[in-house]
């Protein structure tokens, strides 16, 4: 008799579905996977090491390029850690504006999430529907700090600046007409609030129109759900975070339970699935964002009845003002010297973790007393996912796994760190 | 159209044996339907694109030329310039072989087609088998290009592609046997010839199950979405054409394209009344309008129609699971098109629908 052998095949690391650069040995039996073996570390960068030969400042910008679909959510994390050891608490005003710009970016996650997810499932257009509210939210981005992507917006002690009372417009070009620029521009024509208020209102009616493509979808129902279920004692025993969990029916959000910023304040509901699978985790994530949407307006309504400072006037760790600069020589010397070799953070270790898109997302920190951290070490809650992929895809087909690498919303900058 | 051709040439022309004769006229026709057939592909791309990126709140082309119509040709002569990149370790010959094994049957298939109601290139009367063996050849240059290619991607692709095919020839093949006993014959001229007299002569009325299960299968028998799964981008990565480059790309991509043309034309053809027109004996039409009249501008727009769904089905669903399209071509579309044959037998006999003028 013949004898058997598994097909063994090499998914990734250049792959369209593998989101990055995963590598996943498949030994499959036919079109059955019988074992899948993650391979990370393609994009390993070093992030760590490298914050720990920089002043504490220096390093938020690396935090951005870890989860790059979540940006300002690591800076969050990096940032409250050195809060937590400089025992410094920011701004309530900037308190709310962090808050908005989580959820913000946790919408952000969800619609690249869920644009990916879709396209690794064969729904292509739900990617350029969630990439027009991208767009939108990139623009927050852009007005708050000047960049779309790394923003670099939260520094130790609140914010980097105040939310600005213009939005970038479109200029007409010679593939977009004066009235089509009029158009996009008209949104834009208040203030970023009035930006983000606007976007909040039409949003939900955007989520609606995802939904009516997939949500009762025959056949994104036949590939989702009964796919990759996890149980919930199976999800916490793998140390599964954020929706992942939800997914599973453990109700666990950082946001509720350990509330950091002003998140006892604010009015919103986590989701919950039921069964584990693919399906409900998509729930779970639509449903974020909805609520994501609500905690906006909430945060919205708040900033635009209390101005204040967004940063601590405590120069010994925040940067003086530039004008202030021009006649000041105290504030020129505060000023050169947080450029050049930072603050000195107290001798300790602190651990702060977020409820980030994907999960918890922790930064802990050692310090020695000087002016950069002797040890970072991140948290990334992709890897807790990932580490659990042989066990999702096992008896599934090889299409399924396209359909759970999409569902653990797997980044490999925090992964591979 | 003789007026236009000098008095020399017909004298030449009448010089020739009629073998002859018929040898050049068909090859001239041959080639009239091919150039026109290649050229819809070129557009039907731009059309897709076009269509797919206004669903996707996009424009779609429109750098090269006017609205993009020139980005089909840029596209060609890009594929056209490009390296054929053959794998050292693929079977040469077969790598070559199979784009063409996809394309030939699919410009092939033309020549029974019945354009308008006087030209059709061969008027056979076995065409609907002809139809039927050359859409299954086709399958051949997927499974070959799969095998070739010596890929584990492009193997998994014609595997797929394989089982796929057999699923839903059976399906289809069922559903013609309706058209068949609807029609009274196996030549497609006279299937069309039988749904003449407007709307509701056509088969789509009386045969509806069996025309969804025939344009689904068709839909997967081209490998389109959502039934993309010998190619499918997100899983093995472009299945059985994952290693080609080039023309021979451009050989599948035309081949694919002309398949879409092709059952698109079939599904007018067999359930819409193919050059027919809608208006056919509406009084309230002049009475030689020209709406009124069979005429290829029919046949175009129903296969314009059908070839729109095919892009606006690409743009709404996901993709299937392979062993659930199985599930699809076995489970549901066999048994729907044998119960509807039944079906369609007691209609012929209690003589209702389009039975109801047949004798004996």
């Amino acid at each position: 008799m013949a004898e058997i052998q598994n097909f063994t095949m090499n998914f990734g690391p250049q792959h369209p579905a593998a989101h990055g650069v995963l590598r996943l040995v498949l030994e499959m039996d036919g079109e059955v996977i019988c074992k899948a073996d993650p391979h990370v570390g393609l994009l390993h960068r070093g992030t760590e090491k490298l914050a720990e030969s920089k002043p504490y400042n220096q390093s938020i910008g690396y935090m951005d390029r870890l989860d790059y679909v979540s940006m300002m959510c690591n800076e969050h994390g990096y940032v409250l850690a050195i809060e937590k050891l400089l025992g410094i608490k920011a701004p309530e005003r900037a308190q709310y504006i962090r808050v908005m710009f989580d959820e913000m970016t946790r919408i952000l996650n969800h619609l690249m999430w869920l644009g990916a997810h879709g396209l690794d499932i064969g729904a292509m257009t739900m990617f350029l529907y969630c990439f027009r509210e991208r767009e939108d939210l990139m623009d927050c981005y852009e007005a708050v700090s000047g960049t779309r992507m790394h923003a670099t917006y939260y520094r130790p002690g609140g914010v980097y600046r105040d939310l600005p009372e213009t939005m970038p417009k479109y200029q007409a070009s010679q593939w977009r007409s004066q009235k089509e620029v009029d158009r996009l521009n008209t949104i834009r024509d208040g203030s970023l609030l009035d930006f983000i208020d606007a976007f909040c209102d039409k949003f939900p009616g955007c989520v609606d129109q995802y939904e009516t493509l997939l949500t009762d979808n025959r056949i994104w129902k036949q590939r989702t759900v009964n796919i990759g279920v996890v149980s919930p004692e199976r999800a916490l025993n793998l140390g599964f975070t954020g929706p992942m969990l939800r997914g599973s029916g453990v109700e666990w959000d950082l946001r509720k339970k350990q509330p950091y910023e002003i998140y006892d304040r604010i009015d919103f509901d986590i989701p919950v699935g039921v069964n584990g699978d693919c399906y409900d985790r998509y729930l779970v994530r639509v449903e974020e964002m909805r609520q994501s949407a609500r905690i906006m307006k909430q945060c919205v309504a708040w900033l635009r009845e209390n101005p204040g400072p967004v940063m601590l006037d405590d120069h010994k760790i925040t940067a003086p003002k530039r004008v202030e600069m021009k006649d000041d020589m105290e504030s020129l010397i505060h000023h050169f010297k947080l450029f050049t070799e930072g603050y000195c953070v107290p001798e300790g270790e602190s651990y702060a973790a977020i409820e980030h898109p994907k999960g918890e997302f922790g930064v802990y920190i050692v310090s020695d007393g000087a002016n950069k951290p002797y040890r970072v070490k991140i948290r990334a809650p992709g890897f807790a996912h990932l580490a659990a992929m042989s066990e999702m895809v096992e008896g599934h087909m090889l299409a399924d796994v396209v359909a759970v690498i999409g569902t653990q919303d797997i980044v490999f900058g925090e992964i591979d760190r | 159209m003789k007026a236009l051709i000098p008095n020399f040439v017909l004298n030449i022309w009448d010089w020739f044996p009629p073998l002859t004769q018929y040898l050049i006229e068909t090859t001239f026709w041959i080639a009239v339907v091919m150039i026109t057939v290649i050229l819809s592909v070129a557009f039907t791309t731009y059309f897709e694109r076009k269509v797919i990126g206004y669903m996707q709140g996009r424009v779609g082309p429109n750098r090269v030329g006017p609205w993009g119509l020139l980005q089909p040709f840029a596209d060609v002569i890009k594929l056209l310039i490009k390296e054929v990149v053959v794998p050292e370790k693929s079977n040469r010959f077969l790598f070559v072989v199979a784009p063409l094994l996809t394309l030939i049957p699919a410009l092939a298939t033309w020549a029974v087609v019945p354009l308008s109601d006087t030209f059709v290139i061969a008027d056979i009367n076995a065409g609907l088998l002809y139809v039927l063996a050359l859409t299954s050849v086709g399958v051949y240059g997927v499974i070959l290009a799969g095998w070739a290619t010596n890929s584990k991607y492009a193997f998994l692709g014609a595997m797929r592609s394989a089982a796929q095919i057999v699923a839903y020839e059976i399906a289809m093949g069922f559903a013609l046997v309706g058209v068949l006993m609807a029609g009274g014959s196996l030549n497609l001229g006279d299937i069309t010839e039988a749904q003449a007299g407007g709307f509701s002569s056509w088969f789509l009325l009386p045969l509806m199950p069996l025309f969804f299960v025939y344009f689904i299968s068709g839909v997967a028998e081209t490998n389109r979405a959502p039934f993309d799964v010998a190619e499918g981008e997100s899983e093995i990565v472009a299945g059985f054409h994952v290693e080609y480059s080039g023309v021979a790309f451009a050989l599948f991509f035309l081949g694919e394209y002309a398949n879409i043309i092709l059952i698109s034309a079939l599904t007018s053809i067999f359930f819409l009344g193919g050059y027919n027109s809608f208006f056919e004996g509406w009084t309230f039409l002049a009475e030689d309008s020209f709406l009124r009249e069979p005429s290829l501008l029919w046949l175009i727009i129903k296969i314009c129609f059908f070839i729109y769904v095919f892009f606006w089905i690409r743009a709404t669903f996901p993709r299937y699971r392979y062993d659930q399209i199985m599930r699809l071509g076995w489970k549901v579309f066999i048994p729907v098109t044998i119960v509807w044959i039944v079906v369609e037998g007691v209609m012929a006999w209690m003589q209702v629908g389009p039975w109801s003028n047949l004798s004996g």
